[in-house]
């Protein structure tokens, strides 16, 4: 456990400390989110009406951003090869750096999509289903990153066939996410979010295992 | 102190990359106080030797198996308990400096050692501090080899230890040998240089 | 020695078979279609539009498969460490992806005349969609990597990954055109198919299943050839 928290606090500091991907993060969801209104016109109504899914497209952009290095860096400078040799498991050592991610955006993107909920003009009855949604989903967008990033980590431009291969993965999540705030603004229960949670779950569950597999394939 | 190894041995191994077969019908043994210094022309093996005693590459021919306190251990995973790594990269995050680099290991590897003796020892005192990219290669050269003392294991892999290291460096890296010799300790080093700590000596991609 | 063991014994083997899976394949084809076009009669409701089904409905059936295949292969790659599953779970995905949008473009030639659009979110053809983006990052991460056997291998975890998800895929797009109240389902099944109409779609059926096999067959064979043939030129040097 020790050994989880030492990679999962040196991956914090890491995206946290100057130059690191957390901000960078947030920054590009805020400025994917208001580019949209400047796409489909400043219609208030509208806008509340489709900002659920644009949160979300913006959220899986976002995450999708940082995710090529999470391994990658590891590799070239040769930490991968000692964190294999650690008494960590892989698969413990890809559960880590999944939470590490996912702290770093998807918590940090959850914090501030209410900020840009009310942009957007969303009734208040749905910034619940918002935060909740983006709050049970954003795991499974680190997860099934993180198996995209670990399966491109020796295409030396893996950061193209990356969103490629993670975006119809987590199509699910989407669909459920952005499903949960239609569903709250139109007062109808209609259990996304249980949908969302267990898909997230699994998602976290299966990608430790999918990342090791793939993490060993390239310390050869 | 870890768990004691009385002897690394290989026996029959063949690697292969690609198409390209590099050895086969390899066999040696190393015993507890010896340094095998591995030489060899460029794309010999000897990287791929020891990624395969590390158990990162996988083995398709041969077998390699260490004889510990507690009996044999031929498997992979098992083996890697017990090897300390020194790449040919140094494993350092750039934003972070020695210290906090050593403490990140000490702490995953789960080992307790005075990290500002080791800094001491390697030179880099005055530069614990600093982020690692502001370092030399030489210095972080050292920070590495103070992260595989801290390691406390017992068999040493290294891929050009002598690597980018002035005089004293070298000296540094004799002297940690040295002393892991005398703990009972094996290492295998690869190198282009004369190693003076090592015992014995073998060529690869001679045959 | 390594390698080619077991893929010479598929060479003979699919030497003799090849050309009677083959022969099959064309007398089904041809079966199924003048079944289709000139036996069945015009729907009452959908005219002569419901003969695409007899070409979109099969391609539609072994889009899917061709996927369940490459999993299936990339699971005997992952275990077994075979090269030849490798090889098959590989060739397998450009035929999918093929009659993936295949079926995608029936399926919108049909939508025209039954919606007044080519394109609707309807949740057969989103899924469709998502399984040719499946199939694209599937051959784009194979062919990224230049090492063989690496390149396989990690191929292999991204199509058990998909193989795990597809099911799920489908389903979230289906609940997702429940909730959005997209236009009601004709491709899907829809009204009971008369007996009439089942006959060609099955003479179809098997055509095109044959003729993936086929295909598949032929592709898993050149890539075999081509292999052996860098393996040799590798061995020169």
């Amino acid at each position: 456990m020790n050994a989880f928290m030492a990679l999962l606090a040196r991956d914090l500091r890491l995206a946290t400390r100057g130059g690191g991907s957390a901000l960078l993060a947030l920054a590009f969801f805020a400025s994917v989110a208001s580019l949209v209104p400047l796409g489909v016109g400043a219609d208030l109504k509208l806008l509340g009406r489709i900002a659920g899914g644009v949160l979300w497209v913006a959220a899986v952009l976002a995450s999708l951003l940082s995710l090529d290095r999470l391994f990658q860096a590891d590799l070239e400078d040769g930490s991968l090869d000692l964190i294999a040799l650690s008494p960590v498991s892989l698969e413990m050592a890809a559960a880590a750096k999944i939470a590490a991610h996912w702290l770093t955006t998807g918590l940090a993107l959850t914090l501030v999509a209410p900020l840009l909920g009310l942009m957007f003009n969303i009734p208040e009855s749905a910034y619940g289903a918002l935060v909740a949604s983006l709050l049970i989903g954003t795991p499974a967008l680190s997860a099934a990153g993180a198996i995209g990033a670990a399966l491109t980590l020796s295409v030396r431009r893996g950061g193209l066939i990356l969103p490629l291969i993670v975006l119809p993965l987590v199509s699910p999540v989407v669909i459920f996410g952005a499903g949960a705030v239609i569903a709250a603004i139109d007062g109808m229960a209609n259990g996304a979010l249980w949908l969302l949670a267990a898909f997230s779950l699994g998602f976290v569950l299966l990608a430790p295992f999918a990342v090791a597999a793939a993490v060993r394939l390239n310390l050869q | 102190m870890p768990p004691h190894i009385q002897a690394l041995t290989v026996s029959g191994l063949a690697c292969r990359r690609g198409h390209r077969v590099l050895f086969r019908e390899l066999s040696f043994a190393v015993r507890a106080g010896e340094v095998l210094a591995l030489e060899g022309a460029n794309g010999a093996g000897k990287t791929s030797l020891l990624r395969q005693i590390a158990g990162f590459l996988a083995v398709e021919m041969g077998g390699i198996a260490i004889t510990s306190d507690t009996g044999d251990i031929a498997d992979a995973e098992e083996r890697g308990a017990f090897i300390g790594w020194l790449g040919h990269h140094d494993g350092l995050k750039p934003q972070m400096s020695p210290r906090e680099n050593l403490a990140f290991y000490t702490g995953l590897y789960g080992t307790a050692g005075d990290i500002d003796a080791a800094l001491g020892e390697v030179g880099l005192s005055r530069a614990a501090d600093l982020p690692a990219q502001y370092l030399s290669a030489g210095q972080r050269r050292r920070a590495a080899l103070a992260r595989l003392i801290l390691s406390h294991r017992s068999l040493w892999l290294m891929d050009e230890p002598l690597a980018a290291l002035d005089a004293e460096g070298k000296a540094l890296v004799n002297a940690a040998l040295e002393a892991h010799r005398a703990n009972g300790g094996i290492a295998i080093a690869a190198t282009h240089e004369k190693l003076d700590a090592a015992t014995a000596t073998m060529r690869l991609g001679a045959a | 020695m390594f390698q080619y063991a077991n893929p010479k014994r598929f060479m003979d083997l699919s030497g003799v078979l090849l050309p009677y899976v083959a022969t099959a394949a064309g007398l089904f084809l041809i079966a199924g279609f003048y079944l289709g076009l000139f036996v069945s009669p015009r729907d009452y409701q959908q005219g002569d539009t419901v003969r695409i089904m007899f070409i979109h409905v099969p391609a539609a059936w072994v889009a899917m498969m061709a996927y369940g295949m490459m999993a299936v292969a990339s699971i005997f790659s992952l275990v077994n460490r075979h090269p030849l599953a490798d090889v098959a779970a590989r060739t397998a995905a450009p035929l999918g992806a093929l009659f993936t949008t295949l079926a995608l473009i029936t399926g919108s030639l049909w939508g025209k005349p039954m919606w007044g659009t080519y394109w609707v979110w309807d949740a057969r053809l989103t899924s469709f969609l998502l399984l040719l983006f499946l199939y694209l990052g599937y051959s784009a991460l194979w062919n990224a990597i230049e090492d063989e056997v690496r390149a396989g291998r990690t191929a292999a975890i991204l199509a058990i990954v998909g193989a795990v998800n597809l099911p799920i895929i489908h389903y979230s797009v289906e609940w997702w055109t429940t909730l959005h109240q997209g236009e009601s389902i004709l491709l899907s099944g829809g009204p009971k198919i008369a007996p009439v109409f089942l006959w060609p779609l099955f003479a179809m059926a098997f055509g095109y299943t044959l003729l993936f096999f086929t295909l598949w067959t032929v592709r898993i064979r050149t890539e075999i050839l081509e292999r052996r043939a860098r393996a040799l030129q590798m061995a020169e040097h």
